[in-house]
């Protein structure tokens, strides 16, 4: 104790924040490597994560990569929240959510107090109605989700070259799970229950022909056919009677948002925890991001949105952007499957009938032959959707236009074939004096004129122009010009 | 009649030329060499022109106050009002008040005379040079993982043998034309958001071009780490014989797969699958990068990534494959090594070294106590300059920072902030013209000098002409301002060759070891590479075999994660702007802009634009445009290029005045390595009307 009060011209300074993250998944950890960024020394957040999974976080849109054998499960290792003010605690699982308290159970009995509750629990893979399935914490025999590294472990014990596999689901997952299979010398049949595979990202015509693609690389295709029974050691069973033999089924069929918690603490949930564009939950205190949000902007299923919102929460709770708000997702699907280049963002439904200059207009490309199809819509100037398949180079310029808002160049079949506009007139005539010798900016009129001039060897044109005496590229371009010229023939002299 | 066997003044391939002087006449001949094997550019042939250049300095000038003009004075006259406003400025505000601003130009002599100089004559922390805007990202990416800073490791004629080259924002056929005599053979990879002169001929060889946005190789370069991991490519048993920390790399590589980086960077994921199945294929494989990954604010990182992905596909040290860095300056390489920078002492050592303080004082002869630390960087020195507790004099040697400097507005507002501004120059630079005092100097054939070129191998440059009348040397201008503010007259010896001699003293035992470097057996033409120590006189073509630098011989990953550039493009600046050379230009063009044929080919400053942007912006091909960012603008002629990305325009840097593409560029700065973001910059075109 001291005599004297201090100074106190400054009001006392707050401790961090207590943040604690539920779900050490790619979202959960994204988020606290962006706090730690904005707030390297701890000073203002103090984070700690809880992940139930005793891996640690890692990179679960690599999973189909250990299916196809071109990485090990460890090193889908994601790199570990760190710094100072940075607690991460694997192996352990929130049990509730006390509001009134700020508080988290979890079931080793402990308690921690938060200033800031962030869920990034993520989502469980969705297990259709189907007989013999089983759920996604008790599947039937020969059954897996492909959701984390233990699903992934036990479809990879199921599986060999040659084993007859069934993937439910033709969208992303179910389709690069099954090219990844098919890629490893398995029998792999997709069963879709929409009219056609990926039914969100592709419209019919796209989709006819992704199916093709698939059905050439020997996986075989049933879109528009709900599953009827598993039956183990057979195979599926399929609403129309037939039987797809199978020693595996890997339920690819969607996801189900992991917010049991927040619901028993009666947070507002709807498919997900819904949030605002601050992330933040019916509780102004509990925020949600990735698959367990449900944001109106949508985004749930892909990583990128998750990612999205991880910097706009930390952005809010560091106060390093008071302003940052989350709009909704901007997805662009990319399917990720050896071989098969396919892009699709945007709008895939467009009625570009309506007239009027900000009508949608669309440029459409089919060549089943070629197992391409490329769908570009414009509305504005700018893109606003696309189906891009079997169009790589196109795909990359196409979804920088889309994620910029960039205005689209006017030659727009141009733009989706992925070849350059044509050169405009101006860069024409100067080839008519094309460069020879770059190193020496010797053109070939000036070459023409040292042959006019009596230059008739190789060694002559270098002393009298310098071409070929930089890098010596031009040495065969110059030889063919003496050739043509006739040089080297004794029967026409020298010049004088 | 003599000739005289010297290299060209320019760049750090240094290709060797023989110069004729006859009657006052000086002309040029190449001469074989390994590294351009009788061949010049443009501007080699072209380089004696400087010799004769019709506003040669030959008169020191000087004012005393800092506006109106300079009157031509004596060199005692000069030498005495320098060294007394030095002196009178350190007595006021003390010693870090004068800075002193050196080049990648300068030969070593001069490089290390400087540097010691400011530090044992001056008393000044506060010295950095051009390099950092340079060199210093790779040098800061190469010391992480090697333990050294050598640009190449290896001899130049070690890549014609090569399968595949990748070359990183790196456009020789432009910056060093003779280089691509020994990239013939190759499957070239070309890094570039431009359809550049090397992607050309790269197309022609069958190679690839990956054509990212500015500020993204970053991420393209974890994506090829990523598809050398799942391709199979890595090569696990040098990773463990050889390395540490793959795995932590890894983390964030993993990251980074193809699809993820395509989005990033508007590569297609399938040319980053062909870039990594070539660099697989090899087996003699090169990773080499150049300014344009390397002049970002997240450049060393970006050259760590280059170095991981090398690392991972187990090329350094070994015979027939490796990294490099494409050295800029003439003698970029020799200038980073002895002294002139902030943070170093001769011979690559660490300022900061209590052991390294020691040997350097000891060879100076006076105590290690009394040199300063580390000082400002060279942006951070700039924009220092006349402000609270920054410098009020500097001293510039070889760099014309009025073109060169990033954000020059700023660089120009604190020029004109200081008390005293002295230029050592040979032509009346932009740098110059700003200055109190300019001093007269010889310059590259006027002159005896060492270079070291991009190789690590050190090169005699021989006087092949007399300095015009009244000029004198940089050695001896620095001789005569040390004597005036009380140095010993021995100390600062003006001969090169004993320059050179305290040199190799200086570095013996350092990284970059010259002791055994004789002069001797330079002028006889031996190939000499450092560390070339006392008792190894053969010197070090080849780096690493064995071992790398670091104490337990291992090389390093560093853990690199891509970020966004320092400055994003909106609806106000909605096109990025990048930086770079053309070859008949070199550097800020003070000297290439003065010859006849060269000015003549590239008269002006340009911008590069796709035929799209340009229309939108109601820009004809060949009209005037005023390129506007968010420091300033600067004004530039149209220049279609089809193959140029729609969201990228592009500047050559050498031009002054309205036409300084510097006027655009983004000084933030490289945590490491505190290079600024050259090659960033958010910018909009307008009509000039």
């Amino acid at each position: 104790m001291t005599d004297r009060p201090a100074p106190a011209t400054r009001p006392p300074v707050p401790g961090p924040r207590r943040v604690v993250v539920l779900g050490h998944g790619m979202v959960g950890a994204r988020f606290a490597e962006e706090v730690r960024s904005r707030d390297p020394d701890g000073r203002r957040v103090h984070l700690t994560v809880v992940g139930a999974d005793a891996d640690g976080a890692y990179n679960r849109v690599l999973l189909p990569e250990v299916v196809a054998g071109r990485l090990l499960p460890e090193e889908l290792a994601l790199p570990e929240p760190a710094g100072p003010g940075t607690a991460v605690r694997t192996g352990v699982a929130a049990t509730a959510i006390d509001r009134e308290a700020r508080r988290v159970a979890l079931d080793d009995g402990s308690e921690l107090d938060y200033d800031e509750l962030v869920l990034a629990t993520g989502a469980r893979a969705g297990f259709p109605p189907v007989d013999g399935l089983g759920g996604p914490d008790a599947p039937a025999p020969g059954v897996t989700a492909l959701r984390d590294l233990a699903d992934c472990r036990r479809l990879t014990a199921m599986t060999a070259p040659g084993t007859p596999v069934v993937v439910l689901g033709g969208g992303v997952l179910g389709l690069e799970a099954a090219r990844a299979l098919n890629g490893r010398g398995a029998r792999v049949s997709v069963v879709e229950a929409a009219p056609w595979l990926m039914r969100r990202q592709l419209d019919k015509a796209a989709a006819g022909i992704l199916a093709e693609r698939f059905t050439a690389l020997g996986i075989a295709v049933h879109p528009w056919r709900v599953a009827a029974r598993w039956r183990p050691g057979t195979g599926l069973e399929l609403d129309d009677g037939r039987m797809l033999a199978a020693d595996a089924l890997v339920v690819a069929a969607g996801v189900r948002a992991r917010d049991e918690l927040a619901a028993a603490a009666g947070i507002a949930v709807d498919q997900g925890v819904v949030v605002d564009d601050r992330l933040t939950s019916s509780d102004p205190r509990v925020h949600a991001l990735g698959d367990c949000a449900r944001h109106p902007g949508g985004g749930a299923g892909l990583v990128q949105p998750g990612w999205e919102q991880a910097a706009v929460l930390a952005d809010l709770v560091t106060g390093a952007d008071p302003a940052a708000r989350y709009r909704g997702a901007h997805p662009v699907t990319r399917l990720k499957a050896e071989g098969i280049e396919l892009t699709s963002l945007g709008e895939v439904e467009t009625d570009d009938s309506a007239p009027g200059a900000d009508a949608a207009q669309t440029v459409t490309v089919s060549d089943p032959h070629g197992g391409r199809y490329g769908r570009l819509t414009i509305t504005g100037g700018r893109v606003t959707g696309a189906i891009l398949l079997g169009f790589p180079d196109s795909a990359a310029a196409i979804t920088q236009l889309y994620d910029d808002g960039a205005p689209v160049p006017d030659d727009r079949l141009g733009l989706l074939l992925g070849r350059a506009a044509p050169e405009p007139a101006s860069a024409g005539p100067a080839d008519a004096d094309a460069l020879v010798c770059r190193c020496n900016g010797v053109r070939s009129s000036r070459i023409e004129s040292a042959w006019l001039d009596g230059a008739r060897t190789r060694e002559d044109i270098a002393r009298t122009t310098r071409a070929t005496t930089g890098c010596g590229g031009c040495t065969r371009d110059v030889n063919a010009f003496l050739a043509a010229m006739g040089a080297g023939d004794p029967s026409r002299g020298t010049a004088t | 009649m003599t000739a005289t066997a010297t290299h060209c003044p320019y760049c750090a391939l240094q290709c060797a030329m023989t110069l004729t002087a006859s009657g006052g006449e000086v002309t040029v001949a190449p001469r074989e060499f390994p590294t351009n094997r009788g061949g010049l550019c443009q501007k080699g042939w072209t380089s004696a022109s400087l010799l004769t250049t019709p506003d040669r300095l030959t008169t020191p000038t000087l004012r005393t106050g800092r506006t109106g003009p300079r009157h031509p004075v004596g060199w005692d006259t000069a030498l005495d009002h320098v060294a007394g406003r030095l002196a009178g400025i350190r007595a006021r505000y003390g010693a870090d008040a004068v800075a002193v601003f050196g080049s990648g130009g300068l030969t070593n002599e001069k490089s290390y005379l400087l540097g010691k100089f400011a530090r044992v004559a001056l008393g000044t922390s506060q010295i950095d040079y051009n390099g950092r805007f340079c060199m210093s990202s790779a040098a800061a990416a190469g010391n992480r993982a090697f333990g050294i800073d050598r640009g190449l490791p290896f001899p130049v004629t070690d890549l014609d043998d090569a399968d595949v080259v990748l070359l990183a924002g790196a456009n020789v056929a432009e910056t060093m034309p003779p280089l691509l005599g020994h990239l013939g053979g190759a499957r070239l990879i070309v890094v570039d958001p431009r359809e550049s002169a090397t992607v050309e001929f790269a197309r022609r060889n069958g190679g690839l071009h990956l054509a990212p946005r500015p500020g993204t190789d970053l991420a393209l370069a974890l994506a090829l780490l990523h598809l050398a991991v799942t391709g199979g490519a890595v090569d696990r048993d040098y990773l463990a014989a050889r390395t540490d920390g793959f795995a932590e790399a890894w983390r964030h590589a993993a990251g980074w797969w193809p699809e993820r980086a395509e989005r990033v960077t508007g590569v297609p994921a399938a040319d980053m699958r062909a870039a990594a199945e070539l660099l697989a294929g090899g087996p003699k494989t090169y990773v080499l990068t150049g300014r344009g990954v390397e002049q970002h604010a997240k450049g060393t990182d970006t050259v760590s990534a280059w170095i991981n992905l090398a690392l991972a596909l187990g090329l350094p040290g070994r015979r027939g494959s490796g990294y490099g860095c494409l050295t800029g300056q003439g003698n970029g390489q020799g200038g980073r090594e002895h002294g002139q920078k902030a943070d170093q002492l001769p011979g690559y050592r660490s300022i900061a070294d209590p052991a390294a303080r020691e040997h350097v004082a000891g060879v100076w002869g006076v105590p290690a106590e009394e040199l300063p630390g580390p000082g400002r960087s060279a942006f951070e020195l700039l924009d220092a300059l006349g402000g609270p507790g920054g410098p009020r004099a500097l001293l510039v040697f070889g760099s014309n920072i009025a073109v060169s400097a990033p954000d020059l507005g700023r660089v120009a507002d604190r020029l004109a902030a200081l008390d005293l501004l002295v230029v050592a120059d040979f032509v009346e630079s932009e740098t110059a013209a700003l200055a109190d005092v300019v001093l007269p100097v010889a310059q590259w054939a006027e002159e005896d000098g060492t270079l070291t070129n991009l190789e690590g191998r050190v090169l005699s440059r021989r006087r092949a002409v007399p300095p015009p009348p009244g000029v004198r040397t940089d050695l001896d201008v620095l001789h005569g301002l040390a004597v005036r503010l009380g140095q010993p007259a021995e100390r600062f010896p003006a001969e090169p060759a004993a320059v050179f001699a305290e040199l190799r003293a200086a570095s013996a035992g350092g990284p970059a070891d010259y002791a055994g470097v004789d002069p001797d057996r330079l002028a006889a033409g031996e190939a000499l590479h450092w560390p070339c120590p006392a008792d190894g006189p053969a010197g070090t073509p080849r780096l690493f075999l064995d071992r790398f630098a670091h104490a337990d011989g291992r090389a390093r990953f560093a853990p690199v994660e891509h970020r966004a550039p320092a400055e994003a493009t909106d609806d106000d600046y909605p096109l990025i702007a990048t930086t770079g050379r053309v070859l008949q230009h070199y550097q800020s063009g003070a000297q290439t802009r003065r010859i006849a044929e060269l000015a003549e080919e590239v008269p002006e400053p340009f911008v590069e634009v796709h035929p799209d942007t340009a229309a939108r912006c109601g820009l004809a091909d060949g009209a005037l445009t005023r390129v506007v960012s968010r420091r300033g603008g600067t004004t530039a002629r149209v220049r279609y290029r089809p193959g140029l990305r729609a969201d990228t325009v592009f500047l050559p840097f050498h031009f002054a005045g309205q036409g300084a593409a510097n006027r655009l560029t983004n000084p933030a700065l490289d945590p490491t390595s505190r290079m600024p973001e050259f090659k960033v910059s958010a910018v909009r075109l307008e009509r000039v009307t």
